[in-house]
């Protein structure tokens, strides 16, 4: 691709960095496509409230596609963060809440396996989603064990935490905006960030030059492990009771966020911003589909119409390029 | 371990992964059968025969997508299987004659998820993971919206002929054997079965090679969707009645009784006898904790580690993610 820009002439490289910028916005132009849809058939959900309303569900799912971005991030997949998000709330709903010490560290110990998980990928050198699928039934079971019903108690400090309202701009699209921007400055614009990432988009440089693969391996199975402690917290504060199988879903949600965002499968590609917009943009399309009066059984049809119409509109833009 | 000895011996049989699948699945037998003193060893065998070649037939569609290469992976088989039990149930409408329709449909609108699928691949040049995904997003409303309020028994005949066994062995496992073999030689021996072995292998050295890779690569999608839309017909016959969530468990099952009976996740290798093995064993392996009396959450537990300890003892093969 450099190699490409360097042959060609000053108007095509300009015709390039538009076709860059153009996949860029991309992610931010779905979302606003979607906002200005909700807007056109019921002005009045654009608010305060009705964003409030709408978005809620949107910060565990957002924090469990960065979670998914990062595993990505270094040529892995995750299928096991849905039901880690599911267990984690069930251990929010009963430990944490009544011996918060034992509950937090459950949480550690929950982390440092999901660090151990990545240093048995690399180690083995195995599968990731062979791996990770094996996690899924893993941490189910333990949920399973920890909750065998539905129930449990939200921590109140927890729920009081997710019912914070933040004066003009809903508390949601703060959330999202700190996950968004803290993701992206810690991975984009630290100089270990550019390691770990290169750790995905080119492991035997990143070698060569005397960086640790394992360490980096464990740091980002590690992170995706913290946000899905985050992601299930969470979503306890905003549901107030926890189910075993309450987050399964979020396992094909998160992946499908961070693509929408941008992201790529393999060579360390990733945009955290762009995962948060794509995790909006996830929720926000449920809402759309209920304005349109479109039953709930087309919901998750919605999803995955969005998903195939953002990736169509990637492809035209990249062989536009291409043809160019 | 006491093999070590008869492996000398047997070097070549023993090398095979497969073979260990068969031995985990008699020694979880026998752990079983252990625990109960004895009683209903017959009667384990014949559940787990039966239950197997449900997941062996997922796990075939599995395999051949599997060893198109690295990143080929079909995870809309839960969403086809549910929206194949439907289908099936609802063209049969209970009424024995209409038994080979409501295959015929069930199998057909397997193919076309699968047709779907490639077109998906193909034109918006998208990951297979990602494809499959959105596709199943898709399935799952198609099916939650054509399923809606479906209570349509299966034909007698059909439930019939999923369940009877001859000397305790299912008839649909029978014939599920007599397919599978049919399966290995269409893999080893015919034009098809060698091209997906060698797109697997080295995708643009079969394309030089005069394959034509992209015809291939459509067949193996609209195969693995077809029986898909089979087993769904069948599994609906078998539990005696369509539901959505009938084809759930089989993504993980489908994904890993492929890679536990020694198919390369890396594509290029695939192991019809393997899929066998390994959906014995897991069959076997949850009959054995059902034994036990272990609660649902120690089933998951034990399955997931059991899954992870073979992938882990099997070691990793190269260039895979």
């Amino acid at each position: 691709m450099q190699a490409q820009v360097a042959r060609t002439s000053i108007g095509i490289s300009r015709l390039h960095d538009g076709r860059r910028l153009l996949r860029a916005v991309l992610p931010a132009l779905s979302l606003a496509l979607i906002i200005l849809a909700i807007w056109a058939l019921n002005p009045r959900a654009i608010s305060y409230f009705g964003l409030t309303l709408m978005l809620s569900l949107a910060v565990p799912v957002a924090l469990a596609t960065v979670g998914q971005m990062m595993v990505m991030a270094v040529n892995d997949l995750d299928l096991s963060i849905g039901s880690f998000v599911g267990l984690v709330g069930c251990v929010t709903a009963t430990w944490l809440r009544d011996e918060p010490v034992i509950g937090v560290l459950i949480l550690v110990g929950l982390v440092l396996a999901y660090m151990l998980v990545g240093a048995l990928i690399h180690l083995r050198n195995l599968p990731s989603i062979v791996v990770t699928l094996g996690m899924f039934f893993v941490w189910q079971g333990l949920a399973i064990l920890v909750l065998p019903k539905p129930g449990g108690h939200a921590p109140d400090w927890l729920h009081g935490l997710m019912a914070v309202k933040t004066p003009w701009v809903p508390f949601p699209i703060v959330a999202a905006l700190v996950i968004g921007i803290v993701a992206y400055v810690g991975l984009m614009r630290t100089s270990y960030g550019v390691i770990l990432r290169g750790a995905g988009g080119n492991p035997v440089a990143v070698s060569r030059a005397g960086w640790s693969l394992l360490r980096g391996k464990m740091i980002m199975f590690g992170l995706a492990g913290f946000c899905g402690v985050l992601a299930g917290m969470a979503l306890i504060g905003l549901t107030t009771s926890a189910d075993a199988n309450l987050a399964n879903g979020y396992t094909l949600l998160s992946i499908a966020g961070v693509i929408l965002g941008g992201g790529e499968f393999v060579g360390g590609r990733v945009s955290p911003i762009g995962a948060v917009i794509g995790a909006l943009t996830l929720t926000l399309a449920g809402s759309l589909l209920n304005f349109m009066h479109i039953s709930p059984d087309w919901q998750v049809a919605g999803q995955g119409a969005i998903l195939i119409v953002v990736l169509a509109a990637r492809t035209l833009i990249n062989r536009a390029g291409v043809s160019a | 371990m006491t093999g070590s000895r008869i492996k000398l011996l047997v070097q070549p049989v023993f090398s095979q992964p497969w073979l260990w699948s068969f031995v985990g699945a008699v020694s979880v037998w026998i752990a079983a059968i252990t625990y109960t003193g004895g009683y209903g060893a017959g009667g384990m065998v014949s559940a787990t025969i039966a239950l197997a070649a449900f997941s062996a037939i997922v796990g075939i569609a599995q395999m051949f997508v599997v060893t198109l290469g690295p990143g080929n992976v079909d995870l809309s088989l839960p969403a086809n299987i549910g929206l194949a039990s439907a289908v099936a149930m609802k063209v049969m409408g209970g009424d024995d004659s209409m038994i080979a329709a409501g295959l015929a449909a069930a199998i057909a609108s397997g193919v076309g998820i699968g047709l779907a699928n490639y077109l998906l691949i193909r034109l918006l040049r998208i990951p297979p993971i990602i494809a499959t995904l959105s596709a199943s997003f898709v399935i799952q409303s198609i099916g939650i919206s054509y399923g809606r309020g479906l209570q349509v028994k299966p034909p007698p005949g059909f439930a019939a002929a999923t369940s009877d066994q001859v000397g305790g062995i299912s008839l649909l496992a029978i014939a599920a054997v007599a397919f599978s073999v049919l399966i290995g030689l269409v893999l080893h021996r015919t034009a098809f079965g060698r091209s997906v072995a060698a797109i697997g292998q080295n995708a643009r050295a079969a394309r030089l090679a005069g394959i034509p890779v992209e015809r291939v690569r459509l067949m193996t999608y609209a195969l693995s969707g077809g029986l898909g839309g089979l087993c769904g017909a069948l599994l609906a016959g078998y539990f005696r009645g369509s539901s959505l969530d009938i084809g759930n468990e089989y993504l993980l099952t489908s994904i890993a009784v492929v890679v536990i009976g020694g198919t390369s996740v890396a594509g290029g290798k695939a192991n019809v006898t393997g899929v066998w093995g390994a959906s014995l064993f897991l069959v076997m392996l949850l009959t054995m904790l059902n034994t036990f009396g272990v609660s649902a959450g120690v089933r998951l537990l034990v399955t997931g580690l059991v899954i992870i300890a073979v992938i882990v003892a099997a070691g990793g093969p190269r260039n895979t993610r």
